[in-house]
């Protein structure tokens, strides 16, 4: 009975939650135009959403290439079918490692950081400061935040998937002898712009957007206490991991469900 | 009480008010006036709400019953907009400073008039050195807020405050934590800004001493309610036994020292009962808890 | 807010970086640039069985791409499936009588239209419909074929040795 009891709480209040998140949804699109207005303050988030996110995202991206270069090559060499090894790098890349990758080390590197921003202006009254001033703290804060976000994850997944295939080239072609020319003609030949790039971006797309949602309601709705912090830290980065593999589930159904 | 209520010259006047937060009443329709060109002072307890309804005062709170007028206008009935052009009017120092911290003081300080104003930098640049200078840091300017002590912080906050040139000011706290010297310079700055500025002041304080020497008009709340009020000499001269507790900062008197609780004896034989009755349960034989005592 | 001129640049080097390789994605990886929508026109063949042929598989004559596959359709009345493709505009000249054949790019790539060109002297336009076709290979089919065939053969050479100890 008990169990139930807290089940339905539980419940309740994850509706609730998810009825405020749909609220600052509202409030922070909405502040969005003010942003377009005065791009310093865009720029300056996307430096340190984007660019700071610059380098974890390449290396792991390189990194991520190779061993699918490697791996590839153990396995599509029992096959003798070695020259389709770009096709394979290049389409896991693009098409899930890329956007679901570059999204899940967005969510730890600066999905975390503007929550514990966020929040720790909420804990020292900066926000409520802001308020007294008569500014709007989620137009002239959260906004900028959400746009740089929702901008930076394409460009970062693209980075991620790109890097990762020259990383897969040097591993296939440098190391372990695939035809330069093969790698390159059998990628070009089979992977499809339309349904690959594109789809690939609008994952990332959808993926920037959630990931950079909740961290910033996670910000903005945590207890204003150390502990709190620190908690709402750490709900960003499970949700947003949650999320991330969640959405691409579905999109990957949608997108090449019917191939 | 009677003479203070419905006078055009109060700036706030705050009527019937009653807040509460789940099922804990902060405030229980308590009505408090605050007049033009005053320092008004809100003491009681730490918990008594004092900093909600300076929240409540900016609009950030909403009541249950009972409104509240600033300037003449219904700050809870007040469109988005208007309300904040009213904010843009008040100003409020929060007891932590509450500066951005990743800008400079002079960015800080600059902040509401780059927001709110479309003066050029030059000008800027001479507001925000005249607001320092008041606060005697026009020399840490390009100090980062994390380089200042709590005094010096909330005097930027001070400074930040008055950038705007606001009608009134609220202080949330502005003693608390502060060693003599710099508790001295905020009580003396309060004091010559309100004169200077013309300001109207709202400082909620439980600093007795400090809080008394600068008040005009001083509200005692405890427990939701309006306990005492008057000029600091007859909150002094109060008959009220609570009052005197408070303005003395006795242990005891009719706020006891002891949190509620039921009868210490009764309270402490039943924790033993229930320690055996423990035990029993566990089936732990009397034997092995003797080895423990 | 003060500017940064460091950062602006960095975040521009970032935006240059994310957009750059976007491009490579569109233009080095994918198909994108291999055959851009130019002037195009569209001929029809209709296959007994088109196999595993798609939409958007190319279609090449003595190895080179000079079009894709547009469509794959069913004729409910015929039983066969109608293929349109269209065509490289640049390619003019192919003669109406050129057949087509549907192929697999090695053992287990994917499967491709080969145009092998006729003698006519008039040459194919937009809607013409090319009359020699062959179907594609299908694997098991033909597995079955020579499984079958090699069965008769064996047992016609049993029967050969069977019959004069008979």
């Amino acid at each position: 009975m008990e169990f139930f009891q807290y089940l339905g709480a539980a419940t309740r209040e994850s509706f609730t939650k998810l009825g405020r998140a749909s609220y600052f949804l509202i409030g922070m699109l909405s502040g969005i135009s003010s942003v377009l207005i005065r791009p310093c303050l865009l720029l300056k988030q996307m430096h340190s959403v984007g660019v700071l996110s610059f380098l974890i995202i390449t290396i792991s991206g390189l990194f991520v290439g190779m061993v699918l270069g490697l791996q590839g090559f153990y396995i599509l060499s029992r096959f003798g079918a070695e020259e389709t090894l770009g096709v394979m790098v290049a389409a896991s890349l693009v098409r899930e490692l890329g956007p679901v990758v570059a999204a899940l080390l967005f969510a730890g590197r600066a999905g975390s950081a503007l929550t514990a921003e966020i929040g720790l202006m909420k804990a020292t009254e900066q926000l409520s400061g802001m308020e007294m001033m008569a500014i709007d703290p989620i137009k002239r804060i959260i906004s900028p935040r959400f746009l740089a976000g929702f901008l930076s994850m394409p460009l970062l997944a693209a980075l991620f998937s790109a890097v990762g295939i020259i990383g897969g080239q040097i591993v296939g072609c440098g190391l372990l002898g695939v035809d330069d020319g093969a790698y390159w003609s059998q990628m070009n030949a089979n992977l499809d712009f339309q349904k690959d790039i594109i789809n690939g971006i609008i994952k990332s797309v959808v993926f920037g957007f959630v990931t950079s949602w909740i961290a910033l309601f996670e910000g903005y709705d945590a207890i204003p206490t150390a502990e709190g912090v620190s908690r709402a830290t750490t709900r960003t980065v499970v949700n947003s991991a949650f999320s991330i593999l969640g959405l691409d589930f579905i999109l990957t159904a949608l997108m090449f469900g019917d191939n | 009480m009677n003479n203070r209520s419905h006078n055009t010259n109060n700036l706030v006047s705050v009527n019937n008010l009653t807040f509460s937060r789940g099922t804990r009443k902060i405030f229980d329709d308590i009505s408090l006036e605050f007049e033009r060109g005053k320092i008004t002072a809100i003491m009681g307890p730490s918990g008594t709400g004092k900093t909600t309804l300076l929240k409540l005062i900016g609009g950030q709170l909403f009541p249950q019953t009972g409104n509240i007028m600033v300037n003449g206008r219904d700050v809870h009935h007040l469109k988005r907009d208007e309300l904040y052009t009213l904010r843009k009017r008040m100003g409020m120092l929060f007891q932590s400073g509450a500066l951005l911290t990743d800008i400079t003081v002079f960015d800080n300080v600059a902040y509401p008039l780059r927001e709110h104003s479309h003066l050029p930098e030059s000008m800027i640049r001479s507001l925000v050195l005249m607001k320092l200078e008041a606060v005697g840091l026009r020399g840490a300017r390009d100090l980062m807020p994390n380089e200042l002590s709590g005094g010096m912080a909330r005097r930027v906050a001070l400074a930040r405050a008055i950038a705007l040139d606001p009608m009134m000011i609220m202080y949330d706290e502005p003693f608390t934590g502060q060693d003599p010297i710099s508790m001295g310079a905020l009580v003396h700055l309060i004091k010559s800004l309100n004169t200077t500025l013309s300001l109207t002041s709202i400082v909620v304080s439980h600093d007795v001493h400090e809080t008394a020497a600068i008040a005009d008009y001083i509200y005692v709340l405890s427990e939701g309610k309006v306990v005492g009020q008057g000029t600091p000499q007859e909150i002094k001269e109060s008959p009220s036994e609570w009052v005197q507790q408070f303005m003395n900062g006795a242990a005891d008197g009719p706020v006891h020292f002891h949190y509620p609780a039921k009868d210490y004896m009764d309270d402490l034989l039943h924790t033993e009962k229930t320690l055996f009755s423990r035990k029993r349960l566990i089936g732990e034989k009397p034997a092995k808890r003797r080895r423990y005592s | 807010m003060p500017h940064n001129n460091t950062q602006d640049t960095l975040v521009g080097l970032f935006v240059a970086a994310g957009i750059a390789s976007l491009f490579f994605l569109a233009l080095q990886v994918s198909n994108l640039s291999s055959f851009t929508k130019g002037e195009t026109y569209q001929i029809t063949a209709s296959f007994e069985n088109s196999g595993g042929l798609k939409v958007k598989s190319p279609v090449s004559a003595a190895g080179v791409k000079i079009g894709r596959v547009s469509s794959i359709v069913f004729n409910p009345k015929t039983y066969r499936s109608v293929v349109t493709m269209e065509i490289d505009a640049k390619y003019k000249t192919l003669p109406d009588d050129s057949s087509v054949s549907v192929y697999t790019a090695g053992l287990l790539g994917e499967q491709y239209i080969s145009l092998g060109e006729g003698a006519s002297d008039s040459y194919l336009h937009n809607g013409s419909e090319i009359e020699f076709t062959n179907s594609a290979l299908i694997l098991e089919k033909a597995i079955t074929q020579y499984l079958l065939k090699s069965a008769d053969e064996k047992k016609d050479s049993d029967d050969k040795k069977n019959s004069p100890k008979k």
